[in-house]
């Protein structure tokens, strides 16, 4: 990754509240991590999981809860709910990566409907309601996070971090050994790779670092919702990475932004009524138009002339 | 010189701190007040207050004269989708970013809940029109909530008491899963257990539930004298035509717990016609709400109003004049004069703004029309009686609202 093009990104990213409305760009950080963890799964190991909400919504439900019934701090909150999206990834996953392609996607899909109606009936998140008005906290019991700037650079921090531990994966040994399973699995299987095991473990990553982005918008957001845990937030995951470009390390970072953006410009514009038509309409486009999304039509076309 | 710094910067203070509490104490925050209305445009709440409720409030600011203390009145909106998280997102943006006064509308109580949240801690008021749940005025109250048009009290009150008291004692509810069925219902519990009566069951159907029979079968079977359907909008309508296909409503009375205007209207008169209900206004009541529905009516195509556009309408004017009248839009001058001030208009009779932020005002009681006792399309409920709004709402010392009743 270009050094550069990395410390130029942190330094807009350090200065951007100051400019735009910080809750909206604690929002794209959020999503921009849950899309980059869904990418490590379907653009590194190729395994297009279709329930990767219930990953998002279970770090939200684990951190309100601990946050509202037992006035945790806000660090321990987290990474409870990252545990327990971890571990809810271990079961998914072990169950699931029995199968391949539709299989698997139609197994993660049912597992996470299942999922969704135990929360909409579990008595501690709220049902319809959900959880509301979860305190953000004082970070190791010091700083307060009520004051959105502070939340900002919280949240960039931790979204600094996930991202920083999908790169590194994705450049080590393992990160290889996925992107040759993907390729041809069964080649890698020839080669003495034990595959179940390495696409178990990625889909764990992949959950807890979705769970990490649940957990930190229950926060942001001071509510947790069904939204989180529907299917609809799985598909607008996918529609994220494959419109920002999917197997790009960047390109879901792009994906989310732009759907984040889009979403929140067209609310308040004429098009109120139309999102989901103009979102389906921009999926289509992308799917026909440019396959490999909009980092990977950018890194094609630097290869092409330079 | 230390000394010398410290005074300036203490005088400094002071001076800012003058200037900031003479701003407040006088004028308005940002040279505009402006009017934020949260309300569901696609969903099944969206006849109950859509774009009717953002029309009602737009009624009032002109009528009001578009500007108050000589400075101009903005009305924005935004659709909810009937989601919390949406909600309390865009509460939130208007609150912080786009200087939001005050929120109205503030449809389902699952939105409104988080809502509220949201703008109480940014002391801002939220004048809900179209939720029920009690808890805004109960356990969940802040000095910033004013809720308006109806709650679950009233309707249960001025809906399940008389049924109870006139012989039919087993009930069997039909709620709607989420924070306003779930009040709803333990309410009209307690109401019919007061008078001797006892639910033999209940189901709980998540909200925008398209097909109700096995609901409907599960009520059937229970054997009991009622079925009550504690939801609202196209969901009370779909129970309630799947009750009439499935012959429910031959073997048991099915009462509707809150049933607004259109969705009546909506209706097939020979299955809900001899229904009673309870609502906060009727359109046609008499010549003053005649009078402003039928100037609704000019700009809604001519759909009748529901109750809370009436009530979008009486909040919205209420709190201009509270404005004007405390000469700021500072949330608790404004709140403290819309308290002290009754509300007496078309919508609200004998109507006053409680310490716990409940407007108490004359509810009611209805029953649906028959076919051939209508004049014309929109000719829907007859008056049966007007409940005292002492009667129909909970009372302030059974509340439970903290800040209120430490005041009292």
């Amino acid at each position: 990754m270009n050094k550069k093009l990395t410390i130029a990104l942190l330094g807009v990213a350090l200065v951007a509240p100051l400019a735009i409305y910080p809750v909206f760009l604690m929002k794209i950080l959020c999503f921009a991590l849950f899309a980059c963890a869904f990418n490590l799964l379907l653009g590194f190991a190729g395994l297009l999981s279709f329930g990767h909400a219930v990953f998002l919504g279970t770090g939200g439900y684990i951190t309100g809860h601990l946050m509202l019934n037992y006035s945790v701090t806000p660090e321990i909150g987290i990474i409870a709910g990252v545990i327990c999206a971890g571990l809810i990834g271990f079961v998914y996953g072990k169950l699931a990566v029995r199968r391949e392609g539709i299989y698997f996607a139609m197994i993660t899909l049912a597992l996470a409907q299942l999922a969704f109606f135990f929360y909409l009936q579990a008595p501690f998140t709220g049902g319809e309601d959900g959880l509301q008005g979860v305190p953000r906290g004082n970070l190791f019991g010091v700083i307060d996070l009520e004051d959105n700037m502070t939340m900002y650079y919280f949240v960039l921090a931790i979204f600094s971090a996930g991202f920083w531990l999908i790169h590194r994966c994705v450049h080590s040994p393992f990160g290889q050994i996925l992107k040759a399973i993907r390729e041809n699995e069964p080649r890698a299987i020839s080669l003495g790779y034990k595959v179940e095991q390495y696409k178990l473990l990625a889909f764990v990553l992949s959950a807890s670092l979705a769970g990490l982005a649940g957990s930190t918008k229950a926060l942001v957001f001071q509510l947790a919702s069904l939204t989180d845990v529907h299917w609809f937030m799985s598909g607008e995951v996918v529609l994220m990475t494959l419109l920002g470009g999917m197997g790009t390390i960047w390109g879901p970072v792009i994906g989310a932004t732009t759907v984040v953006g889009m979403q929140n410009m067209l609310a308040s514009g004429p098009l109120a009524n139309y999102i989901h038509v103009v979102m389906g309409v921009v999926f289509v486009i992308c799917v026909l138009a440019f396959r490999n999304g909009i980092v990977g039509e950018l890194q094609k076309l630097v290869k092409k002339n330079f | 010189m230390k000394v010398m710094q410290k005074t300036l910067l203490a005088t400094a203070m002071a001076a800012t701190m003058a200037i900031t509490g003479s701003a407040n104490a006088a004028g308005l925050s940002d040279d505009k007040v402006k009017i934020g209305v949260l309300v569901d445009m696609g969903g099944v709440y969206a006849d109950i207050c859509g774009q009717g409720c953002v029309e009602a409030v737009k009624m009032a600011v002109e009528d009001f004269g578009g500007s108050v203390l000589g400075k101009p009145i903005e009305v924005v909106s935004a659709d909810t989708q009937l989601k919390p998280d949406i909600g309390s997102a865009i509460a939130r943006q208007w609150i912080e970013q786009e200087q939001v006064d005050v929120i109205n509308g503030a449809v389902a109580s699952s939105v409104t809940g988080a809502v509220t949240k949201v703008a109480s801690d940014a002391k801002k008021i939220t004048l809900i029109a179209a939720s029920a749940s009690h808890a805004f005025t109960t356990k969940a109250c802040t000095p910033y909530n004013a809720h308006w048009t109806y709650d679950v009290v009233s309707l249960a009150n001025g809906t399940v008491k008389p049924i109870v008291q006139s012989g039919k004692k087993k009930w069997f509810f039909v709620t709607a899963d989420y924070a306003f069925g779930h009040a709803l219902e333990s309410v009209a519990t307690g109401v019919i257990k007061e008078n001797g009566g006892e639910v033999v069951g209940g189901v709980k159907a998540p909200l925008g539930t398209t097909d109700f029979s096995s609901y409907m079968l599960q009520a059937q079977a229970s054997g009991a004298d009622v079925i009550a359907l504690a939801n609202a909008g196209t969901d009370m309508v779909n129970s309630l035509k799947t009750a009439a296909e499935f012959g429910v409503t031959e073997t048991a009375d099915v009462a509707g717990l809150l049933v607004f205007t259109p969705n009546a209207q909506a209706l097939d008169p020979n299955v809900a016609g001899g229904m009673k209900l309870t609502t906060g206004f009727y359109w046609d009541m008499d010549d003053e709400t005649r009078a402003w529905s039928k100037r609704y009516m000019a700009r809604m195509d001519n759909k009748i109003p529901a109750m809370p556009h009436a009530g979008a309408y009486s909040s919205t004017m209420h709190y201009l004049k509270a404005v004007q009248a405390a000469g700021t839009d500072d949330s608790d001058a404004v709140m403290a004069k819309m308290k002290e001030t009754p509300v007496e208009d078309f919508f609200s009779r004998n109507g006053y703004l409680r310490a716990d932020g409940r407007m108490v005002h004359d509810m009611l009681q209805v029953r649906i029309k028959k076919a051939d006792e209508r004049a014309n399309g929109d000719d829907i409920f007859a008056i049966e009686q007007v409940i005292k709004g002492d009667d129909a709402f909970l009372p302030l010392s059974k509340g439970g609202c903290e800040f209120a009743m430490a005041k009292n």
